[in-house]
């Protein structure tokens, strides 16, 4: 075995050095140390970067693209996603029909040659079908799926109106999706004869009129521009229930979650921390009665009082409704706040870097804020990013029960309300607006756990 | 410990008391007065329902009187209800409520405990990794949403089976239960599992454990009887405020699937603004809040006998 046995030479200090001396490392304040651990954490970072690009579209896209969030579109309402806009000029003339006479018979047969006149389009569906011998009167219904029998017809349109009339028109808010348009014979007796039914496909059409006032065409072309084609305004995350285009909603209404969502808590942390500080600061029996307040106020029940307060301050005709949700945020949330600054100000007060400065004759104000403040930053800055994402819910939830803002103000919780009446049938009018408030309150929680763990200088690997 | 549960409930007393008064300013800054009516009404009349309410009496002796009815546990009568008084209101529809979060609760934290347990377990692999990315995406989606989803996921459920396994919405038998109290308990399940995780990690590290390793007590006994046990207390404390999540998380969940749960009388009070419903409402359910939270605390002085919440006072 080759053992290292160290002779007297080897124990002998070695001579001092200048490059011994030299740091390295550049030396790091607190929050540069702690901003260098939130930059090696990747989910951070990705969060971080998520949350300005969402301010950016809330905030910046507005200066940059012409978005109207409130005016509706009458022709296009709950338009799914799509980039298709272009639209038949059709004029919407009253419809004759057509008759046909009819001669008596025993037994109603099935309704033959169901077809559709002309190009079915959104503005009407017009269908015209072979007389039934004995009938005296038609029903049409309309159903989006496949009819699986006599009983599963969908929607009733409507009866013909007199005993020879073979034709229906259908002007009952289409859309551009699939129907199936049956028809069945009655009797005089009410006895009804098998359906048959015809399958449409309606595109996207405007009247002449409605055309000419947005200024698609000119008025002396109008004859002309019947059966042309013209392009409609774009929407390309589609329209809400009245027509208004959703990705201006998305970014009006991101101004208004935010907006409650960020300054809400600053506004309550702010707060808060100036009341646990000074409660902390001035100790004894002081401290005693504003933390018992602070804990009657923790006590009470939050969502039901959101509400409570919501209600108390009310909101005037024409107002958004923002300011009394920020209010009554404000009111419920500071004391969290308060226990955290003031717990962490009445163990720095016991420490000694504080009664160092104290014994060498620095002030209150001096203390407070080269000690105390810098100090307890750290946990404030924290569980601001935390009161963020359930400031957002708040926010969401008020709005879903219809206790929010005031329409027409769109916030993202306001337009989950309106999307939800429509799920079944139109559901992006629900989807986007809850992916905003879910993609939002994700970045805010992860980044809230990444700054946690890099202001913590104890698990510093 | 008598003192200790002596203090505390006096302290809830005084709690329930404030929370009495605020919801009694608040909704006397509520603008506007309940007795108006659309159609005018002679001011005789007007006198006579203020002098029935009590609102022709200065605002202490209001204050007086409506303490002494909450005392006695009178809530009043309904504003917009015929005939219905709130107390009847609340007996009828918080058991359908209380009935739900029970179930939500009871999976919230059977859930909380076993999925933390096998994250902990399986730490920084792949059952860990899926189920932490589950629970962030649980508290960063709102409840509404799930309850859609839940509704929606029914509906396609009795689609594909051809027959109805679940009701989408309403109430009476267990099978309307399942998904909505599921939807209720996510968010508390995924906080509860994120807590469990961090509390069984905690322990995994403690001198017992490696003292009962190195005895050659067999693993499964290990964790059971020293590891679970001793991480679940954390998840005690929590649950007062869990019970006050699920509780007012209801009025969502409620909405949702047209449950006659006292959540959905609250906001369809709210909306209509009737007084009195509001008020007991408030009051009832923050008392509740208040004294659920105090049992619990309770209940842990006796689970973990290393506090000495008796000497430590409140």
């Amino acid at each position: 075995m080759n053992l290292f046995r160290p002779t007297p030479e080897d124990l002998l200090p070695l001579a001092k050095t200048a490059a011994a001396e030299v740091v390295v490392r550049p030396s790091l304040s607190y929050w540069q140390n702690a901003w260098r651990r939130l930059k090696r954490n990747r989910r951070a970072v990705v969060s971080l970067y998520t949350v300005l690009l969402l301010l950016l579209f809330s905030y910046a896209a507005p200066l940059l693209f012409a978005l109207d969030s409130s005016s509706q579109d009458l022709t296009q309402l709950s338009q799914a996603p799509s980039l298709e806009r272009r639209s038949r000029v059709v004029d919407p003339m009253p419809w004759v029909g057509r008759f046909a006479a009819h001669s008596p018979a025993e037994r109603l047969a099935v309704v033959e040659n169901l077809q559709v006149v002309g190009e079915p389009h959104t503005e009407f569906v017009r269908l015209i079908w072979s007389p039934v011998a004995g009938a005296s009167y038609y029903r049409v219904w309309r159903h989006i799926l496949q009819p699986s029998g006599a009983t599963d017809l969908g929607l009733p349109l409507g009866d013909t109106e007199s005993v020879d009339q073979v034709s229906f028109e259908d002007l009952l808010k289409l859309e551009t999706v699939t129907y199936y348009y049956s028809v069945e014979a009655v009797g005089p007796d009410g006895q009804v004869s098998p359906y048959s039914t015809v399958k449409v496909h309606p595109r996207h059409g405007i009247s002449v009129e409605d055309a000419i006032s947005r200024g698609l065409i000119k008025a002396e072309q109008r004859e002309r521009a019947i059966g042309t084609e013209v392009t409609l305004k774009p929407h390309l995350l589609g329209t809400d229930y009245l027509g208004r285009d959703m990705l201006a909603r998305l970014v009006r209404g991101g101004q208004t979650s935010l907006f409650i969502g960020v300054v809400a808590p600053l506004l309550f942390v702010s707060l808060g921390v100036v009341y646990g500080g000074l409660a902390g600061y001035l100790g004894g029996r002081i401290d005693e009665v504003m933390m018992r307040f602070a804990d009657f106020v923790i006590a009470l029940p939050f969502l039901l009082f959101m509400i409570l307060f919501r209600v108390a301050m009310g909101i005037g005709p024409g107002e958004s409704g923002i300011v009394p949700m920020l209010l009554a945020l404000v009111l419920l949330g500071w004391p969290s706040a308060a226990r955290l600054v003031r717990g962490q100000v009445l163990q720095l007060r016991e420490q000694p870097f504080v009664e160092a400065a104290r014994l060498m004759g620095a002030g209150s104000t001096y203390l407070i804020f080269r000690h105390m403040l810098p100090n307890v930053m750290g946990v404030v800055l924290v569980s601001l990013t935390f009161a963020i994402p359930s400031a957002i819910f708040t926010e969401a939830f008020l709005s879903f029960i219809g206790m929010g803002v005031a329409p027409p103000t769109p916030s993202w919780g306001s337009m989950c309300n309106d999307g939800v009446k429509s799920f079944m049938s139109h559901p992006h009018e629900l989807l986007f607006p809850a992916l905003m408030i879910s993609i939002t309150v994700l970045a805010f929680n992860l980044l809230g756990d990444g700054l946690r763990d890099a202001l913590d200088a104890k698990i510093d690997k | 410990m008598k003192t200790y549960i002596l203090k505390r409930l006096l302290s809830g007393l005084i709690t329930i008391w404030f929370i009495a008064t605020a919801t009694f300013v608040g909704m006397h800054m509520v603008p506007g007065d309940p007795l108006a009516n659309p159609k005018a009404t002679s001011p005789e009349i007007q006198k006579n329902l203020e002098a029935r309410y009590g609102l022709d009496k200065p605002l202490v002796t209001q204050y007086v009187i409506y303490l002494g009815n909450m005392l006695r546990g009178d809530f009043g009568i309904s504003f917009t209800q015929k005939n219905r008084r709130v107390n009847d209101i609340i007996r009828e529809h918080f058991p359908v409520s209380a009935t739900l979060g029970v179930l939500a609760l009871l999976i919230a934290a059977g859930g909380g405990v076993i999925w933390g347990a096998v994250t902990a377990v399986y730490r920084d692999r792949w059952p860990d990794a899926v189920i932490m990315l589950l629970v962030v995406v649980a508290v960063s989606v709102p409840s509404f949403v799930f309850a859609m989803l839940g509704q929606l996921a029914i509906l396609k459920l009795n689609e594909l089976m051809g027959f109805s396994l679940l009701p989408v919405a309403g109430w009476g038998s267990l099978s309307h239960m399942w998904v909505p109290a599921l939807v209720l308990g996510l968010g508390t399940m995924a906080y509860l599992t994120r807590l469990m995780r961090s509390s069984m990690l905690e322990v995994t590290n403690a001198d017992y454990i490696r003292t009962a390793r190195a005895k050659g007590l067999p693993g499964l006994r290990i964790f059971f009887k020293h590891q679970l046990r001793n991480a679940i207390l954390p998840v005690v404390t929590v649950l007062g405020p869990a019970i006050a999540a699920i509780t007012t998380g209801g009025f969502v969940v409620e909405l949702v699937f047209a449950i006659p749960g006292l959540g959905r009388y609250f906001v369809q009070a709210v909306q209509q603004l009737d007084y009195t419903v509001i008020m007991g409402t408030t009051v009832f359910y923050g008392a509740f809040l208040v004294l659920m939270v105090l049992a619990v605390d309770i209940l842990y002085g006796f689970v973990d006998p290393r506090i000495r919440v008796g000497k430590r006072g409140g």
